[in-house]
């Protein structure tokens, strides 16, 4: 379907069903249960999910494909949210120019950066964009305040001159009139679902985005990028110009990236230049090696992951502990909090790292090798099986790598 | 990449499904309307308490976290009540608000304005929550009170000093007990002129954000007003951690006064360089140099140690005030945390003691009725003698303290002595002051 394998129809299918179906899967628990702090199912964080593992994706072209590991791709979602907040400035609320405007921002920016960028690999490479992305973040953070508006982030005020838009538009980011904060809640016995307009908004994008990439990766164009990946100087020998192709790839990563910016600005229309700096582009390599670096469905497991560590970890403190434990006697209740204490709340960085350490170390493949090997356990025929099965089951492994 | 199957059998799937993704926006447009934002329907109320946990400005946070914790006791009848006690209002009964006990959540805003605005949705969209409270940086403040504004929630501001927050940002549903750069400059300008005299010629080194700009043209034009000269104003990205470049070119410049606009750790780092490079022993144009540290916090000053010792500089409260207000809040805080409590502390604590009582007074949490309950609200006893909520872009007036780092200090807190406390008249302004003209503060939002 759609030019796809069956194997790829099938994840495009899987992905479709995770994202509509989000709100029911990230609540399972009744909103008055003590568990209630583990649902993830309220729209900021399921923005966050989609539009990080649009920005995920995106990497992974770059990375995934070609194996440039680009430590500035922060940049691009920075600017890809100026142009966005730009935009609501300038014109009006609706959402279709703040995109556009910021994906194509982000093209140029990352074609003038990668062309420089890409006249060294490896280590060096990656250097460079890191040097880029901190140039952007202290120009966004201190010299371009006009633009930026420096710490306090690039908001819309009411004195904006936002020449298109009418009286009758609500007065927040929307998509001809529905605007992305509007929601509906569906209550269910204890349980409570939040439908909103912008996480749908943002998950078409990502449906869009994850299908995109499928259609890359099976591509020629994408078979060049794993060469590239394998043996550059080889094909350099061969008398083949590789630099178009990586270009190509990191414009098309950049572009992700700045359609993540917009979105995130569509969202909530504020752009702060924290999100340009080193430790955003940081960020979106731990999303893409945490899931698999190189499969599809990756990058957007290692974003959801993270976003949930979070948003979610950060908040637990200790009064929440104290109610966890309230059943034990008060010194063993004391001494749990305490231990659990330094890997929740502002602790949440020590336990997403020492899960980062466990993934890269048992697991080099990411989540995505753990749901592999999860998988042949319940297939044990596969590796029993006769000369004939054993091939077939081979083939099935690699076809998923 | 190349679309070289299209089937009419593949165009009609794509357009199926394009279609239905467009469409699902419209569909779910029917919104469910309960009166305003998160209306506490079971026995209880959510606060969410928005503080820095990491980042510069994290021990900031922690105090006000401690802060806001007390105030939940005392609004639940727990503990020994507090300021509740000393409060001229007299709604609050200790049965938490209008009967529902008081619950909180708390998130960390890493001073950025995008996680500040990211928990403090969270805080709204999932856990509930009516009102947020507390942060430690302008540029915080500003992002949060926007979003708190679109979402239909109020925000009581924690400590914020820019004239932005009530000045061209203010906002109908964001609420400010903390002092501005201002009022800081017209509490400091009478103070300087007695203590350092009319012909100075000043230096400023500032934070590169909203609140160090404010402050710096505040000061700049209440010494200008006195006959002060500013020789220079360098701004400094609030990022830095060394100020030595910045300090150098203060000795050639000729001037004899260094006016340090920074805050938390830049203040630590900038202040302690200042004297590194002996600027304090300095005497410039036959007088002794100066240096005046505009905004003042006792978490800042026991960073700083010695440094301080009788740099000049403004509160918005101290511990060491002896109304019976201040007693008593210093008495429950120091029990319960061993600790006095720092000034922004004091600010989280009103601002929730305050809110409270608004909803109480209004009968209501509907974010209208709280707007309408504190807009004009005067009242006492909560450690500034007589205060004013101004109805015009809610900034509360009170008196303001100047202060100045002891010379000799008896023990790790007391860092900081009281010199003057600057009466309310003479900090008051117009609400269309251009400093803080520009905004609007637009109708309250209850969201919903």
């Amino acid at each position: 379907m759609f030019g796809l394998e069956k194997r790829d129809t099938f994840l495009l299918g899987v992905v479709i069903v995770l994202t509509l179906f989000a709100p029911f899967i990230l609540n399972p628990f009744p909103a008055n249960s003590a568990m209630a702090q583990f649902n993830a199912g309220y729209p900021d964080l399921m923005q966050r999910f989609v539009i990080f593992g649009i920005f995920a994706i995106g990497f992974n072209i770059l990375f995934g494909l070609t194996g440039y590991l680009s430590f500035g791709h922060a940049a691009f979602l920075g600017v890809g949210s100026y142009s966005a907040v730009w935009m609501f400035k300038l014109l009006s609320y609706n959402v279709v120019p703040a995109l556009v405007l910021a994906v194509i921002m982000a093209g140029l920016f990352s074609a003038l950066i990668g062309f420089i960028s890409l006249r060294r690999s490896g280590i060096y490479f990656s250097i460079l964009t890191l040097a880029f992305a901190q140039m952007s973040f202290n120009l966004a953070y201190s010299v371009l305040t006009p633009i930026t508006n420096g710490e306090t982030g690039l908001q819309i005020y009411t004195s904006d001159p936002q020449y298109l838009q009418s009286a009758s538009a609500p007065a927040f980011p929307n998509l001809f009139g529905a605007a992305m904060n509007s929601s509906t809640t569906l209550f269910f016995g204890g349980w409570t679902f939040t439908f909103s307009v912008g996480y749908y908004f943002c998950a078409a994008f990502l449906i869009l985005a994850f299908y995109l990439a499928i259609r890359i990766f099976r591509s020629p164009f994408g078979m060049m990028l794993r060469a590239v990946k394998s043996n550059q100087q080889r094909m350099n020998y061969t008398g083949l110009n590789t630099r178009p192709y990586t270009l190509a790839a990191f414009v098309i990563s950049g572009m992700y990236a700045g359609l993540a910016g917009g979105l995130l600005a569509a969202m909530d229309p504020l752009a702060g230049a924290e999100r340009m700096q080193w430790t955003a582009s940081g960020e979106v390599v731990l999303m893409t090696i945490l899931g698999g670096a190189g499969t599809l469905i990756g990058p957007v497991l290692g974003a959801g992951f993270i976003k949930y560590f979070e948003n979610i970890f950060a908040k637990i403190n200790d009064n929440v502990l104290h109610g966890w434990f309230a059943f034990m006697p008060d010194g063993i209740e004391d001494a749990m909090v305490a231990i659990i204490h330094p890997f929740v709340g502002k602790g949440w960085h020590l336990t997403l790292g020492l899960l980062f350490m466990l993934v890269v170390i048992f697991l080099p493949g990411g989540l995505v090798e753990g749901g592999q090997r999860l998988g042949r356990v319940f297939r044990r025929k596969d590796h029993n099986a006769g000369s004939v099965e054993s091939d077939a089951a081979q083939q099935r492994s690699e076809a998923a790598e | 990449m190349s679309f070289t199957k299209l089937t009419r059998r593949g165009l009609i799937q794509t357009g199926a499904v394009a279609g239905a993704g467009l469409a699902l926006p419209t569909y779910l447009r029917a919104e469910n309307h309960t009166g305003f934002t998160n209306a506490p329907t079971g026995s209880t109320v959510t606060l969410g308490f928005n503080v820095p946990q990491t980042g510069p400005y994290a021990e900031e946070g922690l105090d006000e976290l401690r802060a806001q914790e007390l105030a939940v006791e005392h609004l639940n009848g727990e503990g020994d009540g507090g300021m509740m006690n000393t409060f001229s209002s007299k709604a609050l009964k200790g049965n938490g608000i209008l009967g529902k006990k008081v619950e909180y959540v708390t998130g960390d805003t890493q001073t950025k304005s995008d996680a500040a605005r990211a928990s403090a949705k969270a805080m709204i969209e999932k856990d509930g929550a009516v009102m947020i409270n507390g942060g430690s940086s302008s540029g915080v403040a500003v992002a949060v009170q926007g979003l708190c504004q679109e979402a239909g929630v109020i925000f009581m501001a924690g400590l914020t000093h820019s004239n932005d927050t009530t000045g061209k940002d203010k906002k109908a549903n964001g609420f400010r007990h903390f002092f501005n750069g201002y009022m800081s400059a017209a509490a400091l300008a009478p103070v300087l002129k007695n203590a350092y005299g009319e012909d100075r010629r000043a230096y400023h080194l500032t934070a590169d954000y909203t609140w160090g700009w404010t402050q710096q043209e505040s000061i700049a034009a209440a010494t200008e007003a006195m006959g002060w000269e500013t020789v220079n104003n360098v701004l400094t990205p609030l990022a830095s951690t060394d100020f030595s470049s910045y300090i150098a070119p203060v000795l050639n410049s000729g001037a004899d006064v260094l006016v340090l606009n920074h805050y938390g750790g830049n203040m630590v780092n900038s202040l302690t360089n200042a004297v590194q490079f002996g600027l304090l022993d300095k005497e410039v144009n036959g007088k002794k140099f100066e240096i005046v540290v505009p905004l003042y916090s006792e978490l800042m000053a026991a960073g700083a140690g010695s440094n301080v010792q009788g740099v000049i500089g403004s509160m918005n409260w101290n511990w060491q005030l002896q109304d019976e207000g201040s007693k008593a809040f210093v008495k429950s805080f120091g029990e319960k945390y061993g600790r006095p409590p720092s000034n922004s502390a004091h600010t989280c604590y009103v601002q929730t003691l305050l809110y409270a009582d608004a909803v109480e007074r209004a009968g209501t949490f509907n974010p209208c009725g709280v707007v309408e309950a504190l807009e004009d609200f005067e009242f006492d006893g909560l450690g500034n003698g007589p205060v004013l909520y101004r109805g015009d872009d809610h900034q509360c007036f009170k008196d303001v303290l100047v202060m100045k780092g002891k010379e000799n200090p008896t023990n790790e807190y007391d860092t900081l002595e009281i010199v003057e406390v600057t009466p309310r008249a003479q900090v008051e302004y117009a609400p269309d002051h251009p400093m803080f003209a520009g905004g609007e503060l637009g109708k309250c939002n209850p969201g919903a």
